[in-house]
Formats: structure tokens, C-alpha cells, sequence
């Protein structure tokens, strides 16, 4: 198990046991909190910050929530958020598991259809599923059931409304 | 094998099925022209839910089943169904697939289909979700350019009009780039093929855009043409123009080759001139009357031993 190094975190002390979600696309913290529904009121202790300078030389942003655990639905959310996002789990103060996080191929009850004309959006006993389909460097994901694509940037504007 | 399956948009339909079905399809042409009775459907129950307006579709669908020795149920009026009343697509079909042996359903919304092959226990044709797919329009349309080429390759297929809107060209155009034909798109520039449609194709370098209809005039074998509806445009002054340049009247005709043929999948408006429906490349009546030879071959195949 690696411990934490000193530099990653001089800013903010480190955490007992709980996730870091480190290389957030800088100024997309506050995004990912939204999509993990923390709020003040949630009763997590996190902290966060925002365009702090990477070992790479790029900016980054940066959340620690303590007591926090991950589920399927919320990695997707992150990776739709953020790609290039790593997720270190943490107990005891030290580094448990360490891994990126990666698109979805599937994606079930997590993304809107914008066509407001697709059948997810009426009153049917439905769940949305989109599968993922690449077009070169594009992440397009597909609804199952319109067949209409949305664009990653769609789909970011679409979940943190 | 198409037996017990859905079919919901071409993508369900292996190329193999599609021969399977021409081929199915010219013989039922035949043994009804000779006035042969056919009973492979007997006993069998057919529901028809339209959820919006359908002349050809359904009555080809209803023929198609009768001719077969089969029978039809249906809702006459979708407005004075329980769907008017607020009834789900999902509760609707697990009744209608308790009723009968197969649903044919067409629905305002898109994936409405999709939906209703998951919830029913019996097998479902998709006749037109919203602006989505009609893949049995595609059956009988291929099967029409088949009965006069008796191919695909090498083809020069044009589709003009209203290429956005028109869910018939958008299970079209995916079943022809299977083959081996060039495909040209000629739209004004407000209704051109959506972006998710061509994302969907297997070998979209074949398929050229265009908004000029007389590049192509002289080079096409087919052309596909769609209804551009009024409703589309803000103002009626461009659409006035649009039709002038995408209409199809006696001196386009005589500009095309002698053995190109023009399809439309009905009802037409202002895109084909009447003066030319005499043109022995006028085949839109014969695509239309194909609808019922072909919806038995497809109908015959799923609940029949193919």
C-alpha cells in the first residue's frame, strides 16, 4: 500500500478513510459533486480544490470526500464528467486501490434522451440505456431505444442541469 | 431466420433474410395472380394498433394477413382507445399481445417499437415510429428496385426531398449501403439526412450529398423520392421554391436515363407531376401494390415454418 506522498497533499490534510478523485478537468470539481449529489447538506466532510498545478504541469482540480464510497452509477458519472479522472480509495490513511476511471459502454438510468420526441421521455416504465460508440477521437453514446446519439458534451450539459 | 422474431428497424434483417424475403414475396405475386387460395395463416390473429394516421401501411398490413387466411384485429380510432386515456405504450401492447399471434404498431414517438417488442410476448412489426424507422416501407421499396435490377451493386441510387423528417429514407439508406451502391443525397440544405442516421452506416463513402437534383438526373437508376411537407416551413414563399427545384415533372423525366425508375412511398403531393405517371419509369403505384406480396413474405416468415 503506497502512502499518500507530502506533496500531493500540502494544500488539504489528508483523509482517514474515503475517496480522492484526482486529474478532475480543472474547473469541473464543483460538476462532480453535483453528479455525486453532495452537497453542504449531505452530511460528508469534503474538501476540494480547483486549479492546483499537476505533477504534469497542468492544472487540475482535485475532491476528497471522507466516509465516501463509489458505486457503479456514480464512477460513470465521473468518467462522463471528467475522462481522464483517477480515483484513489482510501483507508486508514493510506492509498487501498488507486485506478482511472474510463467511459462507459453502457450507460442504464443515468443519461436523458434530448430527443424529447423518444419514447424514454413519455410516461413509460422504461430506464434509459445508451451504448457507446466511437468515431475516431468522438465519444457519441446512442439511446437504445431512438437510436439518436448524444455527444459527450451534450450528455455533461444534460446530467449537471 | 426471421421466425418468432421482431422486427423493429432493418438492422434486424440479415441481407440473407431480405433475398429470403424477395424471393418469398414474388412467389406469393405469383400464386395470387393465378387466384390461388393461401391458408398458411389460419387461425392466426393479427393486431394492428396505429396510434396515427396510416392509409397504405395498414391496409397492405391487413390485406397481407387476410390474403395469408389469417385475421385482423384492430383499434379503428386511437382516439377513442385507452391510450387517449392516458394508458402506457407497455400496458397497451401486454394486453394486445395476450389478444393476438402478432402486433403491427405504428406511434408518433421514436423507439416506441423498440419499446413495444420488449414488453410483448408476441412478435412486433414496427410500421413507423415517429420520425425513426419503417422497415417493412424498406422491404418492399428494396424489393421494387430488385424486381427491376435484380440487384443492388453497382447501383446509382438517388433520395430527394425531405431526407430529415422522412422515416421511410432513414431505414432506406441503411439497407442499401449494405450493398454495393453509390448513394446520393439530394435535399435543400434545411432537410438533409440527420448526422445520427449516416453515424449508423457501414460504408458511408459511398453516399454523396448534394442539393442540386440535376447533377444527378442523367447518371441515376433510381430515384427515391419523399414528400416535403408544407408544415416544415415557416414561410410558404420557400417552400414554393424548394418544390420548384426538387419536382419531379415531364421535363425532368425526359433528362433521366431510359432505364431509371422513380419510387415514392405515397402519398405524393407537388413532388411528382401526374402528367408523368404514365412514364413506364413511374413505378411508385407497383412499389405500393408490392407492400401487400411483400408484408405476407415477412408476416409468413415470422409465424410460419419460412
Amino acid at each position: 500500500m503506497n502512502k499518500l506522498s507530502e506533496e500531493k497533499t500540502l494544500k488539504i490534510s489528508k483523509i482517514e478513510d474515503g475517496i480522492v478523485i484526482d486529474h478532475i478537468h480543472p474547473g469541473s470539481a464543483l460538476e462532480v459533486l453535483s453528479v455525486l449529489k453532495i452537497t453542504g447538506k449531505s452530511g460528508f466532510t469534503v474538501s476540494l480544490l480547483m486549479n492546483v498545478r499537476s505533477s504534469n504541469g497542468n492544472n487540475k482540480d482535485v475532491v476528497k470526500i471522507e466516509k465516501k464510497k463509489l458505486r457503479k452509477k456514480e464512477l460513470d458519472l465521473i468518467s462522463i464528467i471528467s475522462p481522464n479522472a483517477t480515483i484513489n480509495i482510501v483507508e486508514n490513511f493510506a492509498i487501498k486501490e488507486k485506478f482511472n476511471v474510463s467511459l462507459p459502454e453502457r450507460v442504464d438510468d443515468i443519461i436523458k434522451c434530448q430527443n424529447q420526441n423518444c419514447v424514454t421521455n413519455a410516461k413509460e416504465p422504461v430506464k434509459t440505456v445508451f451504448t457507446m460508440e466511437k468515431k475516431g477521437d468522438t465519444h457519441l453514446y446512442r439511446c437504445h431505444y431512438c437510436e439518436r446519439t448524444m455527444t459527450l458534451e451534450e450528455i455533461r450539459n444534460s446530467i449537471t442541469k | 431466420m426471421l421466425k418468432k422474431k421482431d422486427i423493429v428497424n432493418i438492422g434486424d434483417i440479415s441481407n440473407e433474410d431480405i433475398f429470403k424475403v424477395f424471393e418469398n414475396a414474388s412467389q406469393f405475386k405469383k400464386k395470387l395472380s393465378k387466384g390461388e387460395k393461401i391458408k398458411s395463416m389460419d387461425g392466426r390473429i393479427m393486431a394492428t394498433l396505429f396510434f396515427e394516421p396510416s392509409t397504405r401501411t395498414r391496409l397492405s398490413f391487413e390485406s397481407a394477413m387476410h390474403r395469408l387466411g389469417g385475421s385482423v384485429i384492430t383499434v379503428s380510432e386511437p382516439k377513442s382507445s385507452s391510450a387517449s386515456k392516458g394508458e402506457t405504450v407497455a400496458d397497451t401492447i401486454r394486453m394486445a399481445s395476450s389478444y393476438s399471434d402478432i402486433i403491427v404498431m405504428r406511434h408518433p414517438m421514436e423507439g416506441a417499437a423498440r419499446l413495444a417488442a420488449e414488453f410483448s410476448s408476441v412478435p412486433v412489426i414496427n410500421g413507423g415510429d415517429g420520425s425513426g424507422q419503417h422497415p417493412t416501407q424498406t422491404l418492399l421499396d428494396l424489393f421494387t428496385i430488385w424486381e427491376k435490377f435484380g440487384n443492388f451493386n453497382g447501383l446509382h441510387i438517388t433520395l430527394a426531398g425531405d431526407l430529415k423528417y422522412g422515416r421511410t429514407v432513414h431505414s432506406l439508406i441503411r439497407a442499401l449501403n449494405r450493398f454495393d451502391a453509390t448513394i446520393s443525397l439530394v435535399s435543400p440544405a434545411s432537410l438533409e439526412m440527420p448526422d445520427h442516421i449516416i453515424s449508423t452506416l457501414r460504408n458511408p463513402e459511398r453516399v454523396i450529398k448534394s442539393t442540386n437534383l440535376d447533377e444527378v438526373l442523367n447518371r441515376s437508376d433510381v430515384f427515391y423520392i419523399t414528400r416535403i411537407q408544407k408544415e416544415r416551413f415557416v414561410d410558404l414563399n420557400d417552400y414554393a421554391k424548394v418544390i420548384g427545384s426538387y419536382s419531379f415533372d415531364a421535363e425532368t423525366v425526359s433528362k433521366m436515363k431510359k432505364t431509371a425508375i422513380m419510387l415514392h412511398p405515397l402519398p405524393r403531393v407537388d413532388e411528382i407531376n401526374p402528367e408523368v405517371d404514365n412514364d413506364p419509369r413511374a413505378m411508385y403505384f407497383r412499389q405500393a401494390e408490392n407492400g401487400v406480396f411483400v408484408r405476407m413474405a415477412i408476416v409468413d416468415m415470422i409465424l410460419g415454418g419460412e
